[in-house]
């Protein structure tokens, strides 16, 4: 195989690796056998966040190593924990959520608006957006705008209030999802009938049947329309 | 411009054509014999070099997946001479031994329920197969839907070698578990009144997969693990267990841990195990890519069946029919089967569908590959991979403009890095290493064959029989996640953990010895081997 090679600058040092690769695969092309700075490998768990710089460009930009192809020239390194100790909090006991916001994340304040965690979000995301809708007690605003938060740490690297954006994200998600919204009848009612034992016996003649039958009633199945 | 190279797009010119003439016809379904038939045919548990026959331990004699008996017939990580018993680090009731889905409600229950608790985990917390689950959980919620026939489609789907009493309490407990994630603060998809969203997964047949977008498990999983912080439960991060210990009495009685980082290892001692490792994909059974977590890598299987624990259908490996085939970047990440219980369709170069969409994903994996090997109707990659195509822009044309950001965000948000609009442009698929369906044998209350050992999740077996349904593992991992922390606590209440020992691994040695087994590997293998060769040759020392 006849691999087009560029360079890549790895904490500085460089290492020719094939063209096409994701960062992470050239780190194992390399020789990197990861402990830290890899997880589920498909862009869902923020193990991976990796900043680099190009030649040239002053900026910083960032991409999850998993996800993001090599560029010649590259300067980069992996960030593979950021310190974020978590506030406890008992979401059943919170009566004013716009208060306890407040209270257990005082840091919340402090936000200045200048935008850094919108340049590091990989998952291009804009925290400065959905802190502010926190601010100002929008929960759903809030829990719709940080959805695809995978929690990398970048932005709270980045903030110069030094916020954990994606902490208080997943706070008031938790709090418009379980009090704000409804709980819906049919669970109710499905939950009820399954306490008091409703269907046990329905269940327990399926599951005695004989093979034959059952599959007889499998093959007799009519399905819902999509 | 599309994220597709020319020889590619010349096939979508023909799905595009045959586009409006698919949506009246769907394919007809196979009969549970018609299948049968096909999967013997096709599907790559049935190639030659698929499993092999293991010489030792509970499982002697019969077949089991390769790359599992591999590890299998190798000798411990860890020399049991070294290790010294008598300096216990942790003391605990309840040890963990896991960090995704299964094991943070394990560890959270137990904990709630008074037990003194310790979760290791690998990697971190959260690290697992839970959190790139994308469908959802499957439920029987609605009113037109019932438990018995979320029981009737799992067992069927399972091949019927399910264990039945574990699929009645899968089916009883899932609406219950529904409920305990969204009084947890999980954010479901729901109508406008607040009704639950449901979607179909393959194999069922009504529509009962509930949702979080197209993150459901990463969403399922950090807010668990928000809550087990909240808690305040301790935890061990890059710890995995490299064997349990057991005592005199041949109760499993904690586990030796190793630290990733520092390479020391701890003794923890416990009086009772919950096993939630999860799966196998990072073995690359019959050498498929995978969609798993980077630590899955069976460690929970291999420590357990050591200890004398019994395996079920570790011979069934699930492919999932939709991994990525393209971009090369994305080689067999995971497209989630909601895309095709929205009503998107597989389609062959020649424009035409080819198999039920919602059959089981054993089915449409067999039917993908028949497709590709035995008929040459894939669709070349200029990398010299084949495939099929998803037809995304079916679910906005079945649906409304919306429906793909809506729902799938998270696979837009991915394609569109690589220039491909899945709005307008399919997606290029192939089956890919997915799911363990069997693992460690265990009974409705979590508990393994070893006293005081417990299973839950994908590294336990029995409830999804040969081939688990989409929307099942998310609902698996909580509903015995909670049983087996249940059970734990409930089995402290009398255990008394005698003197701790690793006899078990010098036995299991012994037998590897006696059987003239000769494997250069060291197991449990902890972290999958990326390196190449050629760096290899060169590390001298």
């Amino acid at each position: 195989m006849n691999e087009q090679l560029v360079p890549i600058y790895v904490m500085g040092k460089k290492y020719d690796v094939p063209e096409g690769l994701t960062i992470m695969k050239a780190m194992e092309w390399i020789g990197y056998k990861y402990i830290r700075g890899c997880g589920c490998r498909g862009g869902f768990c923020g193990a991976c966040s990796t900043v680099y710089r190009m030649p040239g460009d002053y900026k910083l930009q960032v991409g999850l190593a998993c996800q993001t192809t090599i560029t010649s020239s590259m300067y980069l390194t992996q960030i593979p924990s950021y310190p974020n100790p978590k506030a406890a909090y008992d979401l059943n006991k919170i009566e004013n959520p716009a208060k306890a916001i407040l209270e257990v994340f005082p840091e919340i304040a402090k936000c200045v608006g200048c935008g850094a965690c919108v340049k590091a979000c990989p998952q291009k995301l804009r925290p400065i957006d959905y802190v502010a809708a926190a601010l100002r007690g929008d929960w759903e605003q809030t829990a719709e705008m940080s959805f695809d938060c995978i929690m990398c740490g970048l932005c709270a690297s980045r903030c110069t209030g030094e916020l954990v954006p994606y902490n208080i994200a997943l706070f008031v998600r938790r709090y418009f999802s379980k009090v704000v919204r409804p709980k819906p009848e049919h669970l109710i009612n499905r939950n009820r009938d399954i306490r008091n034992g409703q269907y046990d016996l329905a269940v327990k003649a399926l599951a005695e049947k004989s093979a034959e039958e059952l599959k007889k009633l499998y093959d007799q199945r009519q399905f819902e329309k999509i | 411009m599309s994220g597709y190279p020319v020889s590619m797009q010349e096939t979508i010119k023909k799905l595009e054509q045959t586009r409006s003439s698919r949506l009246g016809q769907d394919v007809p379904r196979l009969s549970f014999e018609g299948r049968e038939k096909l999967l013997k045919e096709c599907h790559p548990d049935y190639r030659k070099d698929s499993i092999r026959q293991i010489s030792i331990g509970p499982n002697k004699g019969q077949k089991l997946t390769n790359k599992l008996v591999d590890l299998l017939e190798a000798k411990s990580y860890l020399d049991p001479e070294k290790v010294n018993l008598e300096q216990v680090d942790f003391d605990v009731d309840v040890l963990v031994i896991g960090g995704g889905g299964a094991g943070v409600s394990a560890a959270m229950i137990a904990h709630e329920q008074g037990a003194n608790v310790l979760l290791a985990t690998k990697l971190r917390i959260g690290d697992s197969n839970t959190i790139m689950a994308e469908g959802g959980i499957a439920a029987a919620t609605q009113p037109d839907d019932s438990l018995e026939r979320h029981f009737l489609d799992t067992i069927g789907g399972g091949r019927f070698e399910n264990k039945r009493d574990l699929v009645s309490v899968l089916v009883n407990d899932a609406p219950l578990i529904v409920e305990w994630l969204k009084d947890l603060g999980c954010m479901f998809d729901t109508h406008p009144n607040g009704d639950l969203v449901v979607s179909f997964a393959g194999g069922h047949h009504r529509k009962r997969v509930h949702s979080c977008k197209d993150l459901s498990g990463m969403e399922f999983m950090r807010v668990v693990r928000d809550e087990l912080y909240n808690k305040g439960v301790p935890v061990s991060e890059f710890s995995p267990a490299v064997e349990l210990l057991m005592d005199e009495q041949g109760n499993c009685a904690g586990a030796v841990l190793l630290n990733l980082e520092t390479e020391e290892f701890s003794v923890v001692r416990a009086k009772s195990v919950i096993l939630a490792t999860g799966g196998i994909g990072r073995l690359h059974p019959n050498d498929f890519p995978t969609t798993n977590h980077y630590g899955a890598t069976a460690d929970g299987l291999i420590i357990a069946y050591r200890g004398g624990a019994n395996l079920l259908h570790m011979d069934a490996i699930q492919f999932h029919p939709t991994g990525a085939m393209w971009p090369e970047q994305m080689l067999g990440q995971l497209i989630t089967e909601a895309c095709r219980g929205n009503g998107a369709h597989l389609v062959n170069k020649n424009g035409e569908h080819f198999i039920n969409e919602l059959e089981t994903r054993d089915t449409v994996s067999s039917a993908i590959l028949r497709e590709v090997i035995d008929r040459g109707n894939g669709i070349k990659t200029p990398t010299g991979g084949e495939g099929v195509w998803l037809d995304t822009p079916l679910i906005n044309i079945r649906g409304d403009e919306g429906k793909l950001d809506r729902m799938f965000a998270g696979i837009v948000h991915r394609f569109t890095e690589y220039g491909i609009d899945v709005r307008k442009e399919p997606i290029m698929v192939f089956p890919t290493q997915h799911y363990q369906n069997g693992g460690i044998e265990i009974d409705p209350e979590a508990r393994t064959s070893i006293p005081g050992l417990f299973a839950a999740g994908e590294c336990s077996g029995g409830v999804q029989g040969r081939n688990r349904l989409g929307g099942n593992s998310l609902l698996d991992i909580f509903v015995f996640g909670h049983r087996g922390a249940t059970s734990a606590v409930n089995y402290i209440s009398s255990a008394k953990v005698g003197k701790l020992t690793l006899q078990h691994v010098r036995e299991y040695h012994r037998e590897l010895d006696a059987a003239g087994i000769k494997n250069k590997m060291a197991s449990p293998l902890l972290l999958p081997d990326y390196i190449r060769d050629e760096v290899k040759k060169r590390r001298y020392s």
